[in-house]
């Protein structure tokens, strides 16, 4: 078991008034899954993505990552989860628009304190695995949004996190870079990767091989049945 | 770390206009600094080598009565003073960093000195001196001769002149072979002297004048053997002596003096140095004190260029929130945020500060060129400014870095 939430409560004091935004939400993931959590706007799905992101903290409730009880840890120590454990795929890549593609991808070795040289070898090596070999010295603005998000990939692996989360990975794309995209995800998935992803596109959600839906901030798994089928060992 | 330097200065390009506008203060304080401290420290150095002398370092040892020098045309002979003996003489040349010595007898302002009708306008000073002092004192004979040997031991009533002795007494014509009446005795002119190094104080000002263009009256220099045949017998003497270098003139002077007092039985005369160093200080002094309060009015366009900058640090903190809330959310620590900003604080003001020292360093130039006073670089002063911009940088970079580094992730994220 790589991610376990249990009876996780997340409450917004909104004036005087507390909001309930996630209603004892329990959800765990296994190494190698490839899992979307699909919900309409304001069902809370972002909220559930910060705090599986250590970038937020339940009001109540327990969270262990790869068996560390994260949510015991101090904020210098969540840094040090999300720089090893985690990779972030935004909606709207959040690249340094002044830097190119390959020390955009290097910037999380710097945090890691891996050497300039390694950098720069691991940062190409991550782009040219999300296909991006040759577009190393771009600046952002001269590549396309596909090419952008690709970057973006290549920044959240480069560190070899145990986890991918992404957040509308393909909201901000057209539809062929959207597929793209996708086929990206699914052969790092293939690889061994665990992906989570947020969306409230069915159609993209399908290419996950398990499906969480949240609506009103209460998770409603199908996860059970991909279990039945391990157990009868058999593939989904 | 040079990672982060290397960014502050690509950022502080990017930006040129806004950069070099935000070091604006910073530049002007600096420049300001820097020009005032060259100011002073050419002021100072003026005043220590008109008076101390260019490269001359002799230091005269002269007895005095409490504080006032003791004058034995009034006050007599002192019957606590021994003369100088030869041994004492062989141990003050035996002192570390004095490179000669010399005794002689002088009265300071001495009348009865004629040539035919004419007296020495204002009187003048005599000198009865060794055979060391012209070398001591860095004395040449321009015409004529120096004394010899048989000008001591016959007691030979010779003289040797300055010009300005010449110039007023003998009006233009060669002084050599002509005689001079002192005390109603006659001497004969045997040389005329000059100072080797022709070391004239450099005047700015009134003050200046008053402070290094006191003796302008003319010089008289006997043998001191024929001291007696004019003046009293067992005079005491005063002693000169040439230091090694114009900081040791100081510590020699001081303890020549306190060899010669270690000869003097008992009594308020004593041997004491004259310390021009000491009193090139207390000018120096009393000219810096008025600039230093200079200096503090320049600092508070420090002040307002630290203001700049943090003003300006924090609008770019809230320009680049969503680049702070991805590194953080990337996994970067605060105390990371922390140093990237305040490393750009400190870039912007260090930079500042070395284009301020430049342009100080100009404007101190200019300003010793239009005004003609003196102007010296301070490298002290330099690696201060340098130290003091970066340090403005860090204080008034805190406030918005520390703003950087608290920020929330997710609404950093979220920002628009």
């Amino acid at each position: 078991m790589i991610l376990q939430l249990e009876h996780i409560y997340k409450d917004y004091l909104q004036g005087k008034m507390t909001v309930p935004v996630l209603k004892d939400v329990s959800l765990s993931v296994d190494a190698g899954e490839y899992l979307a959590i699909m919900g309409p706007s304001g069902s809370g799905k972002t909220t559930l993505m910060n705090i599986i992101g250590c970038l937020d903290r339940p009001t109540s409730g327990s969270y262990h990552l790869n068996g560390h009880d994260v949510l015991g840890y101090r904020e210098n120590e969540l840094s040090d989860v999300r720089l090893k454990h985690i990779g972030f795929v935004f909606q709207s890549f959040h690249l340094l628009p002044k830097q190119t593609a390959l020390d955009n991808v290097a910037l999380p070795l710097i945090y890691a304190g891996v050497s300039k040289k390694e950098r720069r070898e691991r940062a190409a090596q991550a782009l040219e695995r999300v296909g991006l070999g040759d577009r190393v010295g771009f600046k952002p603005n001269q590549l396309s949004g596909g090419q952008q998000q690709r970057v973006a990939i290549a920044r959240a692996i480069v560190n070899h996190p145990s986890i991918l989360l992404a957040d509308e990975p393909t909201g901000a794309l057209d539809s062929q870079s959207g597929v793209q995209v996708m086929e990206l995800f699914q052969s790092l998935n293939d690889e061994g990767m665990t992906v989570i992803m947020i969306t409230h596109d069915g159609e993209i959600a399908s290419y996950a091989r398990r499906k969480a839906i949240i609506r009103d901030g209460v998770l409603s798994d199908d996860a059970p049945y991909a279990k039945k089928y391990e157990r009868k060992g058999e593939t989904p | 770390m040079l990672e982060n330097i290397r960014l502050s200065f690509q950022g502080i390009w990017s930006h040129k206009m806004r950069s070099f506008l935000t070091m604006l203060g910073i530049i002007i304080g600096i420049a300001a600094i820097i020009a005032i401290v060259s100011t002073i420290k050419g002021t100072n150095e003026q005043i220590k080598q008109n008076l101390v002398g260019s490269g001359n370092n002799t230091v005269e040892v002269r007895l005095y009565q409490n504080d006032y020098q003791y004058q034995p045309e009034y006050e007599g002979v002192p019957s606590t003073v021994p003369l100088v003996s030869e041994e004492t003489m062989e141990d003050i040349r035996q002192v570390e960093n004095v490179e000669s010595a010399s005794l002689y007898l002088s009265r300071e302002h001495a009348d009865n000195i004629f040539y035919n009708n004419t007296s020495l306008l204002g009187g003048g000073k005599v000198f009865g001196i060794d055979g060391d002092y012209f070398s001591t004192c860095g004395y040449v004979i321009k015409s004529g001769r120096g004394f010899t040997d048989k000008d001591y031991s016959q007691f030979r009533k010779v003289a040797i002149i300055d010009q300005t002795t010449a110039d007023s007494l003998l009006s233009g014509a060669s002084p050599i072979g002509k005689t001079l009446e002192i005390q109603g005795e006659p001497f004969t002119i045997v040389g005329l002297c000059e100072k080797s190094n022709a070391f004239r104080p450099v005047i700015n000002s009134i003050d200046d004048y008053y402070n290094f263009m006191t003796d302008s009256s003319g010089t008289i220099f006997l043998p001191d053997a024929a001291w007696p045949i004019i003046y009293n017998y067992d005079e005491p003497q005063s002693l000169v002596i040439r230091a090694s270098s114009t900081d040791d003139m100081t510590s020699a002077g001081r303890q020549c003096a306190d060899i010669l007092n270690s000869h003097i039985t008992s009594g308020e005369i004593k041997y004491k140095a004259s310390d021009l160093l000491e009193q090139a200080k207390q000018l120096q002094e009393l000219s810096s004190a008025t600039n230093q309060q200079l200096i503090w009015i320049a600092s508070i366009s420090l002040l307002v260029g630290g203001i700049g900058v943090m003003n300006i640090m924090l609008v770019s903190v809230t320009e680049r929130t969503k680049e702070i809330g991805l590194k953080k959310a990337i996994g970067a620590k605060k105390s990371r945020i922390l140093g990237q900003f305040l490393t750009e604080a400190a870039a912007l003001t260090s930079l500042g500060g070395i284009i301020g020292i430049v342009a100080g360093i100009v404007l101190a130039k200019v300003i010793s060129r239009i005004s003609s006073t003196p102007s010296a670089i301070s490298v002290p002063a330099i690696l201060f400014s340098v130290i003091f911009s970066m340090v403005i940088g860090i204080i008034f970079g805190l406030l918005p870095s520390v703003k950087a580094a608290n920020l929330n992730p997710i609404d950093a994220l979220r920002h628009e």
